[in-house]
C-alpha cells in the first residue's frame, strides 16, 4: 500500500495550514438566528408571525409610554401639554396622576403625619422575616420575629400599648403553663392546660388589666381606625398577615387530614372542602353580611380584621392539601425510621418529616402565597379601599375623571414587583434546599 | 383540666386513658369532638338569638316570590315577573355559560402557550414566558377591568358603523364595538328539527367508521381514509337534507338599525370581558402545567419516536402528549374549578352570575341573607364537586394501568 502511494503522491504538504473561521452561515449571529429563528418553515412563520405581534404592542404602547407627561394636577393640565409640546393627535400616558396620587395608591387615608409608622412597620418587618428566609441571620432575631405581630399591630393601629403586650402575655402564661402542667401530667394535659390559661387571659383578664395599666402609664402613638387604611399598605397587611398566619393552621389541617383519629380526619376533610369549594369572594361576602349573625348578639368588630380572618381561613384550606401532598410524597420508610428512633409523634413530625414534607411542597406553598396576595384585591368588593378600589375613587375625582391605563399599569407592576419577585425566592430556595446530590 | 390530672392521680385506669396509646386516641377524639360540638352550638345559639332580635325567620319561602328586577343576559325565559328562585337559575345558567367557555379557551390557550414555550424558536419561547409570567403575576381582577375598559373605552361606537363611518363589520358579519360584540346567529324555520336529527346521525356515522377502520387496521393492517369519508360525512348528508327540505335554515346578520345594532347574538362587554379575562388567566397557569407535564416525560421517548422515524408533530400528538396527559389532568382540574369558582369576580363588570342574582340584588331586596348565602356557597360547593368528581373519573381512565 504504502508503494502505491508513494508513487501516486508527488507532493506531500509538510507545514500546517493555519485555522480557518468557519462559513460565516455557521458561525456568530447568522448562525445562531439560522438555527433557533429560521431552522424550518414552521419555525420561520412563528418567528414572523412574533415579530409583528410585537411590533404591533411595541407600536403602540412605546409611544404612548415615551411621550408620557409626569407633572400636572389633572387630566385637561396634561392633555394641554400634551397638545403643547406634541399636538393633539399624538399618543401619550399621563403618568402625572401617579405623581399627583402616589401616596394615596400607597398609605389610602391613613393620615399624612403619622406615613412614618407603617414604613417603619415594613422595614421592621423586613427585619423580622430574615432569619427565616435567609440562614446566614444570627439565629437570635428570631425573637423579634416572635414579637413582630404585637410590635406591627401597636405601630399601624396605633392607641395604648398595653393592649398588645397584654395579648403577647397570653402566649407567656400559655407556654408557663404549659411547662408546669406538661412535667406534672404530660405533654397532653400540658397543651389543654396551657390553651385553657390562655383563653381565660385573653377572655376575662387581658383587658380589665390593659385597661389599669394603660390609665396608670398612658404610653402609646396615635389611634387610626381602619377605615382609613387603604392602598397598597392595604393589600401588604391583609397578604402578610394571611401568609403568616395561613401556614401554621395549614400544617395542623394537613396533619389532622393524614390522622388516623377518625373524628378529626373527617373534621378536617370537611373544613378543607368546604372552604376551597366556595370561592373566597363568598366568603368576604359572608364576613361582611353574616359573621355578626354567628357571634354573641352586640358583638361587633372590625371589618378589616374579619377580612383577615377570612384570607386566613381560606388559604389554610389551600396550604393543607399542599402540605398533604409534601407529606404523601414521602417514602413510608422515613416514617418508620422516626418510630424505630422512639421518637413520639410531634417530635417526629418536627425533626423528620415536616422538614423534608415542607421542602417538598415550597413551590406550591409559594403559589398559594403568591394566589393570596393577589386576593387581597377583592376586598375592594365589600368596600376595603384596596389600590384597585382606589383607582375607582381616584376616577371620581374631577381632576382625574377618565383615566384608566396609567393607573391599572401602576397597580398592575406593583403586583407583578412583589409576586414575581416570592415566586424568584421560591425558586432560590428549592436550589438551595436540593439535597439529592445530581 | 385540672380535675382529669386530680383522678388520674387517684386511679390507675382512667389515667390509662391519658398514657396508654390504645386508649390515648380515643381521649383525643372524645375531648375534640366535645370542643368541636360546643362550637358549633355555640354558633347556632348565637345565630337563632340574633333572628330572634332582628324579628327574622328561617325560610327559603323568598325563593317564590316574585323578583321585580330585571336581568339582562338570560339564557332561559326571565322577566322581572319571575320569581326569585328562577332569578337564581338565570344567574346559574350564566355561571356555567362563561365557566364552559372559560374553560375550553383556557385549555387551547394553556396547551398552545405550554407547547410553545418550550419551542426551540427562541422569540417564540421568550414570547410565551412573557404571556405567562404577566398574566399570573397580576391579579386577575386587574385583568378583568383591564380588558372591559379596552372593550368599551377603545372600541368604535355603533353609529361609527354607518356609511362613511371610521368602523367596518368583520367579515361583513362581526360588529366590535364599545357595547359589545354582535354576532351572526342561525334562524332555524320549519323542517330544521329533520335537519339537525341528519346532522347527529352522520356524526354518529363518523364515530361508527372511525371504529371500525381502527378495528380494520388492527386486524389487517389496512389504512381506511379515514379523513375524507369523515368530512364527507359530516358535509354531504346535511347539505343534501339542506336543499331537499328547502333551506330550513338561515343564517341572520347583525344589521344596523337606529343607534343600535338589531338581529344577531349580542355578546355583551361583561361576558367578553369576563371571559377572556378567565381565559387568559388561567391560560397561563394551564401553560405551566402543560410544561412541567412535557417536561416529565423522559427524553428518551422522544428520541425512540424519532427513531421509529416519527416526525417532531407526531411524536409530539402520538407519544409525548398521551404520556403527558396523566401528569397534567390531576392539577388541570383544579384550575378547572378555580375558573368557575373565579367565575364570581363577575360582580366587577355587572355580569349577571349566580353571586349577583341570588347574592346579590336577591339578598339586597329581601333581606335574606343567611339562606341566600347558604344557597350560593352550596352551589358552588356542589359545582365544584361535581367538577372534580368527572374530572377524577376522566383522570382513572386516562391512568396508567399497571398490572
Amino acid at each position: 500500500m504504502s508503494e502505491t502511494h508513494a508513487n501516486t503522491v508527488s507532493f506531500v504538504r509538510d507545514t500546517m495550514l493555519p485555522e480557518q473561521e468557519p462559513p460565516v452561515t455557521e458561525r456568530g449571529v447568522v448562525k445562531w438566528v439560522r438555527e433557533n429563528l429560521f431552522s424550518g418553515w414552521l419555525n420561520s412563520i412563528l418567528t414572523l408571525l412574533s415579530l409583528l405581534a410585537v411590533w404591533q404592542i411595541l407600536g403602540h404602547i412605546l409611544p404612548w409610554f415615551v411621550n408620557s407627561v409626569w407633572s400636572a394636577s389633572s387630566l385637561t393640565e396634561c392633555r394641554q401639554i400634551r397638545d403643547q409640546v406634541l399636538g393633539s393627535d399624538a399618543s401619550s400616558a399621563c403618568f402625572a396622576v401617579i405623581s399627583d396620587r402616589w401616596q394615596q395608591m400607597l398609605f389610602g387615608f391613613y393620615p399624612n403625619d403619622a406615613y412614618w409608622r407603617p414604613v417603619l412597620a415594613l422595614i421592621l418587618f423586613g427585619a423580622a422575616i430574615a432569619p427565616v428566609l435567609f440562614m446566614s441571620v444570627p439565629r437570635k432575631l428570631l425573637a423579634f420575629t416572635a414579637a413582630y405581630p404585637f410590635v406591627m399591630y401597636a405601630l399601624l393601629w396605633g392607641g395604648t400599648i398595653w393592649g398588645p403586650l397584654m395579648v403577647a402575655a397570653g402566649f407567656g402564661i400559655g407556654y408557663v403553663a404549659l411547662g408546669l402542667a406538661g412535667r406534672a401530667a404530660g405533654t397532653l394535659v400540658g397543651i389543654l392546660a396551657a390553651v385553657a390559661s390562655a383563653v381565660i387571659w385573653w377572655l376575662f383578664l387581658a383587658g380589665p388589666v390593659a385597661g389599669v395599666l394603660a390609665s396608670a402609664l398612658p404610653i402609646g402613638l396615635e389611634p387610626v381606625p381602619s377605615d382609613d387604611f387603604g392602598g397598597f399598605m392595604l393589600s401588604f397587611i391583609i397578604g402578610i398577615t394571611g401568609i403568616i398566619l395561613s401556614l401554621p393552621l395549614g400544617i395542623l389541617l394537613a396533619l389532622g387530614r393524614q390522622s388516623n383519629l377518625f373524628i378529626i380526619n373527617k373534621f378536617s376533610v370537611i373544613f378543607i372542602e368546604v372552604i376551597r369549594g366556595v370561592p373566597l369572594i363568598v366568603w368576604l361576602f359572608t364576613a361582611s353580611l353574616l359573621l355578626n349573625y354567628f357571634l354573641p348578639p352586640g358583638t361587633n368588630f372590625d371589618l378589616m380584621l374579619r377580612v383577615i380572618i377570612m384570607v386566613t381561613l381560606f388559604a389554610s384550606a389551600y396550604i393543607a392539601e399542599v402540605v398533604r401532598g409534601g407529606l404523601a410524597a414521602l417514602p413510608r420508610g422515613q416514617y418508620e425510621a422516626a418510630d424505630s428512633l422512639g421518637l413520639d409523634y410531634w417530635k417526629a413530625q418536627r425533626l423528620i418529616i415536616m422538614p423534608q414534607a415542607l421542602k417538598i411542597s415550597i413551590p406550591g406553598i409559594v403559589n398559594t402565597f403568591i394566589g393570596l396576595f393577589k386576593d387581597t384585591t377583592l376586598v375592594v368588593f365589600i368596600g376595603l379601599l384596596d389600590p384597585i378600589g382606589l383607582t375607582n375613587s381616584i376616577r371620581a375625582s374631577t381632576d382625574w375623571n377618565g383615566i384608566y391605563w396609567e393607573l391599572f399599569v401602576f397597580v398592575g407592576l406593583m403586583f407583578f414587583v412583589c409576586c414575581y419577585g416570592m415566586s424568584r425566592y421560591s425558586q432560590h430556595l428549592e436550589r438551595k434546599l436540593r439535597t439529592d446530590h445530581r | 383540666m385540672s380535675a382529669i390530672s386530680d383522678e388520674t392521680e387517684q386511679s390507675f385506669r382512667l389515667s390509662m386513658l391519658l398514657y396508654d396509646t390504645r386508649y390515648r386516641s380515643l381521649t383525643i377524639q372524645v375531648i375534640a369532638s366535645i370542643v368541636i360540638m360546643l362550637s358549633l352550638s355555640w354558633l347556632v345559639w348565637n345565630t337563632i338569638q340574633n333572628l330572634q332580635s332582628l324579628g327574622k325567620d328561617f325560610n327559603f319561602g323568598f325563593l317564590t316570590q316574585r323578583a321585580g328586577y330585571d336581568i339582562n343576559q338570560r339564557l332561559v325565559e326571565y322577566s322581572s315577573e319571575s320569581t326569585h328562585g328562577r332569578a337564581a337559575l338565570v344567574g346559574i345558567l350564566n355561571t356555567i355559560l362563561v365557566a364552559v367557555l372559560g374553560c375550553a379557551l383556557a385549555t387551547v390557550l394553556g396547551v398552545i402557550a405550554g407547547v410553545l414555550r418550550l419551542s426551540k424558536n427562541w422569540i417564540v419561547a421568550r414570547l410565551m414566558g412573557v404571556y405567562v409570567e404577566a398574566f399570573r403575576n397580576v391579579p386577575l381582577l386587574l385583568w378583568i377591568l383591564l380588558i372591559f375598559a379596552i372593550m368599551s373605552e377603545s372600541m368604535p361606537q355603533p353609529r361609527d358603523f354607518r356609511e362613511g363611518g371610521d368602523a367596518s363589520m368583520l367579515f361583513g358579519s362581526i360588529a366590535i364595538t364599545n357595547r359589545g360584540i354582535y354576532i351572526p346567529t342561525l334562524e332555524w324555520g320549519a323542517g330544521s328539527n329533520i335537519l339537525v336529527a341528519v346532522f347527529i346521525a352522520s356524526i354518529g356515522g363518523i364515530w361508527a367508521f372511525r371504529r371500525y377502520a381502527r378495528k380494520r387496521q388492527e386486524a389487517t393492517g389496512e389504512i381506511l381514509p379515514v379523513l375524507w369519508v369523515s368530512l364527507g360525512l359530516l358535509i354531504l348528508p346535511s347539505a343534501l337534507f339542506y336543499f331537499i327540505l328547502g333551506r330550513p335554515v338561515s343564517v341572520l346578520y347583525p344589521e344596523l338599525g337606529g343607534f343600535n345594532f338589531s338581529g344577531g347574538v349580542h355578546l355583551r362587554n361583561s361576558l367578553i370581558a369576563l371571559w377572556l379575562a378567565l381565559s387568559l388567566y388561567t391560560g397561563a397557569f394551564i401553560a405551566e402545567i402543560v410544561r412541567g407535564g412535557i417536561l416529565a416525560i423522559s427524553k428518551g421517548q422522544t428520541e425512540a419516536a424519532f427513531a421509529l422515524g416519527l416526525r417532531p408533530g407526531r411524536t409530539m400528538r402520538l407519544v409525548i402528549l398521551p404520556q403527558a396527559l396523566r401528569v397534567i389532568i390531576p392539577p388541570l382540574i383544579s384550575q378547572y374549578l378555580n375558573l368557575t369558582k373565579n367565575s364570581s369576580l363577575a360582580i366587577a363588570v355587572g355580569y349577571m352570575d349566580v353571586r349577583s342574582t341570588l347574592g346579590g340584588i336577591t339578598i339586597n331586596q329581601t333581606g335574606r341573607e343567611l339562606e341566600g348565602m347558604l344557597l350560593l356557597g352550596g352551589f358552588y360547593l356542589v359545582l365544584s364537586l361535581v367538577i372534580s368528581g368527572a374530572m377524577n373519573v376522566y383522570n382513572s381512565s386516562v391512568k396508567l394501568k399497571e398490572r
